[in-house]
């Protein structure tokens, strides 16, 4: 229960998605016209979570018995999922119109796993995050095979079901043990413990199932075979959250957990584990992503790459790495949801063009495009004076603070293998001539978001600093 | 106290016949029914016992769950190649009266030897108030609020994603 209204304004950016679910669901059952209006309301409420998290960004409590903390990074990463699933909303509008007609349900899904991210990243017991995880996980198993017309679609919601369930077994497992040996689900608690729990074999065993379990989720090394798969079999708009949201959601409940026992005296238990998931991830994603001759594939193999550099931060283990995490899932959100939309506008009505063939000669057919995706391709692959640059650059000093020297030049290694696929997408465009005719799909909301998307990332280029300090404040 | 030992008779009575009935019927469908009488049963020996939690998750859990899967599976899959194992091999029969006999020893060893409710340690007596509607229903609604209603959105999300996936036609 809530002691004063402050807590419930503190909560009000999940309150707002809860109670936008289910009026989502009311439209749904009386409105004819319920899939425009839905997904207008999506945005509308995204947007409102969104600003109202950011606005409120200093109001840090813990509400509601020791279950959820408000304020501070937990707001910014709020901000970071609704603005995301904003977009991905806008890019939907025209693009799901060719899967037929049931998209009211589609938004609603949307919304709840939104719902799931928030619950995950403001999580202050071990009960919230698996809800949360639960949650979000639920609605992209639906959400990957909406297209039932598809069989890649089904294929690809088959295999993440089948997976997903499969490692959330190990991060139960993990939470039973964890639970058996501290006593309670509390991560406050937990992390007090932690100095008289780490000599307990079992509670190790518990944490390293845990962050095995969530490395499915993050898609870093050891189960990062689904990727590829799924993000080419899902709609395009969604695989854009699967990267996205779904990541950054995923990361946050390690912040939230292994996170707070970094910041415990005893050190970085879990490093040579980490070094490891982080170093295969890395360099199998960069090398594998050079042979790919469909973007989707290519973009899924990259994401893998993206996990690598995000957990160097956890390897380093210090208020800097993790605040570079943070600053990170927002350069990667926006640069990924850009690209992701791109491809969505030149896919074509049978998704027949996803060949990396298509984007020759983009430049003098539609040269706003060209210029976008030049823009994201140049972040991602990590060149100033983009957002990407910078996410990397904080990781990087993060690790050479931690003494990881090493990794942080395999870091940098391994961004420079993956300059040649994203810069071969940037050549295609404006050095080689169209092979084919492709037609290109109007659509002026799915536009706007790409452009919004893009303007983030340079924003976040151009003025990292004071993003950073903010976040640095948190820790 | 008259009639608690009425009603325990006839739960007593109705889980002991379904369950002869569930090892005795030759076809599996209505095995697999008579076995849903009998945690039926079983759930009102536990609220006889005051063990109201248990008696729920006795029948949400094995009666609704776990029996639908048994269903689904004894519907989806037929499986007559295990009837003709079963017969065919006498061993098994031996083999299922020897574990049913060592549990049957169990079981009266613990009631008539151990007795183990006549020595109820205060811990024990605890545990027992804590399986019951009120306490867990005031925790629900103030520790656990938010859990539960993070869990109620799960459910929900489920049911519309298990619509999208399952429905027939959309218009």
């Amino acid at each position: 229960m809530f002691n004063n209204i402050q807590e419930f304004y503190n909560m009000l950016p999940m309150i707002i998605i809860g109670a936008g679910i289910l009026v989502s669901i009311v439209i749904e059952m009386y409105s004819r016209k319920s899939e425009e209006l839905i997904a207008w309301f999506s945005v509308f409420i995204f947007i409102a979570a969104a600003i109202y998290s950011l606005l409120t960004v200093n109001s840090t409590s813990i509400i509601l018995q020791g279950m959820l903390a408000t304020g501070g990074n937990v707001n910014i990463l709020y901000f970071i999922f609704n603005f995301g699933a904003a977009i991905v909303t806008l890019l939907s509008l025209d693009y799901i119109k060719k899967y037929g007609t049931y998209y009211g349900e589609y938004y609603i899904l949307l919304q709840s796993s939104v719902l799931g991210m928030m619950f995950m990243a403001g999580a202050k017991d071990l009960f919230m995050i698996f809800l949360g995880l639960e949650l979000m996980s639920i609605c992209f198993y639906a959400l990957a095979g909406i297209n039932r017309k598809r069989l890649n679609a089904n294929e690809a919601s088959l295999k993440y079901f089948l997976l997903g369930a499969f490692a959330t077994g190990f991060v139960v497992y993990g939470i039973a043990l964890i639970f058996g040996t501290a006593q309670t689900t509390s991560i406050d608690l937990i992390v007090a413990k932690f100095q008289e729990l780490s000599g307990n074999l079992l509670f190790i065993a518990g944490i390293l199932l845990f962050v095995i379990g969530f490395s499915f989720k993050i898609a870093a090394f050891p189960f990062h075979m689904w990727v590829p798969d799924v993000y080419q079999g899902s709609a395009t708009t969604i695989a854009g959250l699967f990267s996205t949201g779904g990541k950054a959601a995923a990361f946050s409940a390690l912040i939230v957990t292994v996170g707070a026992i970094f910041s415990s005296t005893i050190g970085n238990l879990f490093e040579p584990y980490l070094i490891v998931i982080s170093v295969f991830s890395m360099l199998i994603g960069s090398i594998v992503a050079i042979a790919q001759e469909d973007i989707k594939r290519m973009l899924a193999y990259s994401s893998i790459s993206h996990a690598g550099y995000m957990i160097i931060g956890f390897a380093a283990g210090n208020s800097e790495g993790l605040a570079g995490i943070i600053f990170y899932l927002a350069a990667y959100t926006f640069m990924n949801l850009g690209a992701f939309g791109i491809i969505a506008l030149i896919e074509g009505k049978d998704e027949t063009n996803l060949s990396i063939k298509s984007y020759a000669g983009l430049s003098h057919r539609n040269p706003l495009l060209a210029a976008l995706l030049s823009v994201f391709m140049f972040s991602l692959a990590g060149i100033p004076p983009f957002a990407g640059f910078f996410g990397k650059y904080y990781i990087f000093i993060a690790a050479i603070k931690a003494e990881l020297t090493w990794l942080a030049i395999l870091g940098v290694v391994s961004s420079a293998i993956s300059v040649y696929f994203y810069l071969r997408i940037v050549v295609l465009m404006y050095f080689k001539d169209a092979e084919f005719e492709i037609s290109l799909e109007k659509s002026n909301t799915g536009l706007f978001a790409v452009i919004v998307s893009a303007l983030l990332v340079i924003a976040l280029g151009v003025a990292p600093g004071s993003v950073i300090n903010l976040i640095s404040s948190f820790f | 106290m008259l009639l608690e030992v009425i009603i325990f008779i006839t739960l007593a009575l109705i889980a002991a016949v379904s369950a002869i009935l569930v090892v005795t019927r030759s076809n599996p469908v209505i095995s697999a029914l008579f076995l849903i009488l009998n945690f039926g049963a079983l759930a009102g020996i536990y609220l006889l016992l005051n063990a109201q939690f248990i008696a729920v998750a006795q029948v949400i859990v094995y009666a609704g769950a776990i029996m639908v899967l048994f269903l689904f599976v004894i519907m989806l899959l037929r499986p007559e190649n295990e009837k003709k194992i079963f017969s065919s091999n006498p061993l098994i029969k031996t083999l299922a009266f020897v574990i049913g006999g060592v549990v049957f020893i169990q079981l009266i060893y613990l009631i008539f030897i151990v007795r183990p409710s006549e020595s109820q340690s205060p811990e024990v007596a605890q545990s027992i108030q804590a399986g019951t509607v009120e306490k867990i229903g005031t925790l629900l609604f103030t520790e656990y609020i938010l859990p539960f209603e993070a869990a109620g959105f799960l459910l929900l999300a489920a049911t519309i994603g298990a619509l999208v996936l399952a429905k027939k036609k959309f218009e």
